[in-house]
């Protein structure tokens, strides 16, 4: 394979990874707050079709953004009001808003199927563009693209290094404690549920309107579940996440490359191809063969590589808090 | 009995909201709300055909609600059903287009083959789950794309008819191969006495058994199960068994009845509308007959939006999911007060 | 700063956790608060710290009234708790830990609080390292960095709750070397919470016991521990003599078991248990003696060695297996992963009976079979009831009474903590009629006094390093607890 062509599908992993990183970022943030946000599946496809059916009728992409937005805040707050103020089942309400969202998306998005509208455009930046491969592969996308990587760095610094994301860690890990020194669990993590809505939401636009342009229907199921899966792969952190991101980002530029190379093996087993990756990332991570091979380490490389490969779950996830 | 009756009310507060807000939604997209609720009622019941198509759409409802049950009691949930259904389905079509026996023969042969097809495809995930530690809503999920995906290798490759692939699917099954109608309505004794068979046998084994008891024990605390020496693999893995199977009959009841052939979206996201199902009837197995009844009647009720309205069928999904959604929410306003 | 509390009345349903206690704890002063289990001390300080709202009485400092809506405000009054379990982030590092309690900087100074840190530890003689997990620190050194956050943000009373459960005797030396410190040198006013006499007696200036919710007197040191019983019991208590029976055959065998987790290694264990013995386990919390009790009941397979029931090797058989064979094993957190919340206890009766079971359940007969237990165990509770309603005695009591009649070996984790004294002379009753028909038990307590009790050899963890055996008539609270310490908490 000549360079060029390897150049360009480094650049499209990279395009088509923005999505997950938005979304699995997203999710990440609500779920260290304490929260799991199951509805991924659904708050993009509605925001999806929202995003594109704002800027299709406005005409204004940034009203799209911040109308999806709106939409993933929303449905990560009936998350939130269900779960922390009325105490139900987490994953029921998510699964519910699941199903609700893909149906809404279809319903509503139904005028909206097959048109043609604006999108993001293309923005190389200056000079960091023109850098030899670097450039080509990773400044040569639009201002989302960009975006996603602030994303990364930021929520990482936010989270690991100031004072409010230590106590977000806080509220997810341990809300007694975090209460107990002033924090408003409940509340912060109203906050934080909605914020990792709204980057789902993100997500969801930058489908529509940057990676796979305009509204068809179902236009991206299967991507939300990725997303969740993407931040248990990811053990709740976002360099990690990012790098699921760019792997199951990969698996599509791979398909295409290998189409070209083995004709033979039928196209559908591409489409099926991310779900299997999928379990596969869970069962290395979750099924304890890591730690299994990690005993015969010593001692010392032990806990090092047990952070670098594994993260565990925020310690409150799921539970509520209920202050006596 | 007042207090039942109170009960009641209250009950249908959250029915009465979630028709509102379906109602304020049809609004916005500047459709007529009372012609869009007559045309769904009109497609369900307008004449016995509709009436048989809802009962045979209630069949696969029940059968997975029913499967359903037994690993919600087992605090599983089994996401996968979907591709259960399919799985039943792939296998029963495998043989149907290979066999030939009389239909005395070949029609309970293609019922088990359902049911071993989705058992299998429930046993993989529940494998994931109990060996390999992937909660079985991701191994379920994507267990659910493959089987997706293998179906429509299937139907494109090995299986294709003679004159090219479509999306239409499969040739026909033989005639042998086809689940008796009632006369000319397209309703299905055997597949609705199964079904009504399996609600009603997991309502007995749920309530009454030392099997199901165990399955609660391990839903409510599996580390105190585990402890008490309930061998709790071994259940989960048969309760992801036990639902994996009733879906695949479901399937298989899709494929040698409905259509008569294996068609892409074979399952029709039957296992996800039973979820909702279980969740509405708060996973009490006797409210799940009539709450299957309703959602089959607006699934067969909606199409009818497309052809007279020109709104999309989703409508009718879309009333379904407030509604679960109201009625957990409310739920959780009652506990509060 | 001066604390008082007035006339505090607090009511949970029909029970009078606090009815109208007052009390006043001098700056300066260390001031001991003692009762057993359910006397209402716990709540009393929840009331304090503002974790609970009171539903009665008043709460001065300095003589000014004052009412906390949260722990945090009762914290910006000066007012610190330092909980049983510490209330802290395990994951986090402990200088994040600290960080997380400052308040109204974005980008939080980390050499500063470094700084602080390092100063403060110097000042009590800690040794904490500001970049460990905190999930890697011992009970004792996860106090201490509470000890220390309290301070650094300013706390003029501390209180602290039962805080020698679970930590070794230096660091309990220490402990009480800090207190004093703060109380004397300081001049702040230390609530010291227990239901230990010894300490009480050892530490505090003056203390307010307390009973079923009321006070029932206030003494000045120095203390007579036969008055400070009086008033914890309303009598005198007779603790039990240790009595001997004959043992049997071994019972359980380990024969070099290593037993491998990714985060502790227990290597070569040997030791074989007799029919009728007692065996305590000792040791600091993570210290490998819970990964030998599971070997012991087949929950942890060992990597090498071999486990041996009644001479037979059951090395690689499941717990299952055990089970069948007559082990059996209670653990320590009995709703969490004993009981099942949400069941009755006829229905914990169904599922707890061994040998053939009916397909379909007989549920008349399962009710008057638990019904039987309920009698003989004196289970303060209905057939239909559901465990969650039950009280912790009551919990416990469940558990034993639905152990099969017959048991070779039962292993245990901690099997009287948090139960009043009551119900733990009942449970080791129980223990105790069990070892006369031969079963052989192990378990685990942090409790110093009741291994001695009970025991007929303790064996001490500490490290993942199993020592060997000693006999407990032989040896001494003192000696045990600084076994317990081992070498890592010489400081």
């Amino acid at each position: 394979m000549d360079s060029i062509l390897l150049i360009r599908t480094l650049a499209s992993i990279v395009r088509g990874a923005t999505p997950l990183i938005f979304a699995g970022i997203g999710e990440t943030i609500t779920e260290k707050a304490g929260v799991i946000n199951l509805s991924l599946d659904g708050t993009i496809l509605l925001s999806a079709m929202v995003a594109f059916a704002v800027t299709y009728t406005t005409g204004s992409v940034i009203l799209g953004f911040i109308a999806a937005m709106l939409v993933g805040a929303l449905m990560a707050l009936i998350v939130a009001f269900g779960s922390i103020t009325l105490r139900q089942d987490q994953v029921a309400i998510g699964f519910v808003l699941t199903l609700l969202g893909a149906e809404m998306s279809s319903f509503l998005g139904n005028p909206f199927v097959r048109l043609k509208g604006p999108s993001v455009p293309h923005l190389p930046i200056p000079y960091l563009a023109d850098i030899p491969i670097i450039g080509p592969i990773f400044f040569n996308h639009n201002l989302v693209v960009y975006l996603g990587y602030a994303l990364i760095i930021f929520s990482w610094f936010y989270i690991f290094k100031t004072q409010p994301g230590l106590k977000l860690q806080g509220i997810g890990e341990r809300p007694e404690a975090a209460f107990a020194r002033g924090s408003n669990v409940n509340l912060m993590r109203y906050v934080y549920t909605a914020l990792g809505g709204a980057l789902v939401g993100f997500a969801g636009a930058s489908y529509s309107l940057s990676i796979k342009l305009g509204w068809s229907h179902r236009h991206t199921a299967g991507n939300g579940w990725i997303a969740l899966a993407i931040v248990i792969f990811g053990g709740w952190h976002p360099f990690r996440v990012a790098f699921g991101a760019y792997l199951f980002g990969s698996l599509k530029s791979l398909s295409s490359i290998f189409q070209r190379v083995a004709p033979g093996i039928p196209s559908q087993f591409f489409n099926g191809a991310p779900f299997a990756l999928m379990i596969i990332v869970l069962l290395l991570v979750s099924s304890g063969w890591l730690d299994r091979l990690l005993i015969r380490l010593p001692v010392r490389l032990r806990r090092l590589v047990h952070d670098a490969l594994l993260g565990a779950p925020p310690g409150g996830l799921g539970r509520v808090f209920v202050k006596e | 009995m007042l207090q039942r009756l109170s009960n009641l009310t209250l009950g249908l507060v959250p029915v009465v909201l979630a028709l509102l807000f379906t109602t304020v939604i049809l609004i916005i997209v500047g459709a007529p709300p009372g012609e869009a609720y007559r045309n769904i009622l009109q497609g369900a019941l307008e004449s016995p055909d509709k009436w048989a198509s809802v009962v045979t759409a209630m069949v696969p409802l029940l059968l997975c609600s029913a499967g359903l049950l037994v690993t919600f009691a087992a605090g599983l949930w089994n996401i996968g059903v979907e591709g259960q259904i399919v799985a039943g389905a792939l296998l029963a079509t495998w043989l149907a287009l290979n066999l030939t026996l009389p239909p005395i023969l070949f029609i309970p042969l293609l019922l088990v083959a359902g049911l071993i097809g989705g058992a299998l495809w429930g046993l993989l995930a529940g494998l994931l789950r109990v060996y390999g530690g992937v909660h079985e809503i991701f191994g379920g999920v994507g267990l659910n794309f493959i089987a997706i995906v293998l179906t429509n290798y299937l139907i494109f490759g090995p299986w294709k008819p003679a004159d090219g692939a479509t999306m239409s699917g499969t040739d026909p099954f033989p005639p042998a191969a086809w689940l008796p109608r009632l006369g000319d309505l397209p309703v299905y004794p055997t597949a609705v006495v199964l079904a009504l068979a399996a609600v009603a046998l997991m309502y007995f084994a749920l309530r009454g058994t030392t099997w199901g008891l165990k399955l609660k024990a391990i839903g409510k605390n599996q580390r105190s199960a585990f402890l008490m020496g309930i061998p709790t693999s071994r259940y989960m893995l048969g309760a992801f068994l036990v639902c994996g199977a009733l879906a695949g009959l479901a399937g298989s009841i899709q494929a040698i009845g409905v259509r008569q052939r294996l068609i892409p979206g074979v399952s029709g996201g039957y296992g996800f509308l039973a979820l909702l199902v279980v969740l509405l009837a708060g996973y009490r197995p006797l409210w799940v007959i009539p709450i299957a009844l309703f959602f089959a009647a607006v699934g067969v009720g909606s199409p009818r939006l497309e052809l007279s309205m020109q709104l999309d069928s989703a409508l009718g999904g879309t009333l379904e999911g407030i509604i679960v959604l109201f009625v957990l929410l409310a739920q959780g306003v009652k506990r509060k007060a | 700063m001066k604390i008082e509390a007035l006339d505090i009345r607090k009511y949970f349903g029909p029970v009078r956790a606090n009815d109208g206690i007052t009390l006043t704890v001098e700056p300066g002063s260390i001031h001991g608060l003692l009762g057993e289990n359910g006397a209402g001390k716990t709540t009393l300080m929840k009331i304090l710290t503002g974790f609970i709202s009171a539903d009665g009485g008043e709460t001065r400092l300095d003589g000014r009234p004052v009412r906390f809506a949260s722990p945090a405000e009762s914290i910006r009054h000066g007012i610190g708790m330092l909980h049983q379990e510490p209330l802290d982030f395990p994951p986090l590092k402990v200088l994040d830990n600290l960080l997380l309690a400052f308040e109204d900087r974005l980008i939080p100074g980390r050499q500063q609080v470094r700084r602080v840190l390092e100063e403060l530890c110097r000042r009590f003689n800690f040794s904490i390292d500001p970049d460990a997990r905190v999930n890697t620190l011992t009970v004792g050194e996860r106090q201490q960095l509470e000890i220390l956050r309290l301070l650094a943000l300013g706390a003029e009373v501390i209180i602290l709750d039962e805080p020698t459960t679970g930590i070794s005797a230096p660091q309990k030396v220490l402990l009480f070397a800090t207190l004093r410190r703060l109380a004397k040198e300081e001049g702040k006013s230390v609530i010291f919470v227990s239901h230990k006499l010894e300490e009480v007696e050892e530490l505090c200036d003056r203390v307010t016991v307390l009973r079923q919710g009321k006070v029932t007197g206030h003494i000045e040191a120095p203390f007579r521990a036969e008055q400070l019983v009086q008033l914890m019991f309303g009598q005198s208590l007779l603790r039990s003599d240790r009595s001997r029976v004959p043992l049997g055959e071994p019972a359980l065998e380990l024969q070099d078991v290593t037993v491998q987790t990714y985060r502790l290694t227990v290597s070569h264990m040997s030791l074989a248990v007799r029919a009728g013995e007692v065996i305590g386990l000792a040791g600091l919390e993570g210290s490998g003696q819970r990964l030998m009790l599971r070997a012991c009941a087949g929950l942890q397979r060992p990597s090498s060695g071999r486990v041996r029931l009644q001479g037979d090797d059951f090395t690689r058989r499941s717990y299952r297996d055990f089970l069948a064979a007559g082990v059996a094993y209670l653990p320590a957190g009995r709703i969490e992963e004993g009981l099942i919340r949400g069941l009755t206890l006829t229905e914990h009766y169904v599922l707890t009976q061994r040998g053939h079971q009916p397909l379909f359940i007989d549920w008349v007969g399962a009710a008057e079979g638990m019904q039987h237990k309920i009698a003989e165990f004196n289970i303060r509770g209905q057939s239909g009831t559901p465990v969650e309603a039950l009280s912790g005695g009551n919990q416990q009591r469940a558990l034993l009474s639905l152990l099969p009649p017959v048991l070779k070996v039962l292993a245990m984790e901690h099997p009287t903590r948090g139960l009043d004294i009551e119900s733990a002379m009942w449970v080791w009753e129980q223990l105790l009629e069990r070892r006369k028909s031969g079963t052989a038990i192990l378990f685990i307590s942090a409790d110093l006094d009741e291994l001695m009790e009970h025991s007929d050899r303790i064996i001490v963890f500490s490290g993942g390093v199993m020592a060997s055996p000693i006999d407990a008539a032989a040896t001494s609270i003192e000696e045990l607890g600084y076994l317990i310490g081992g070498v890592r908490d010489n400081s």
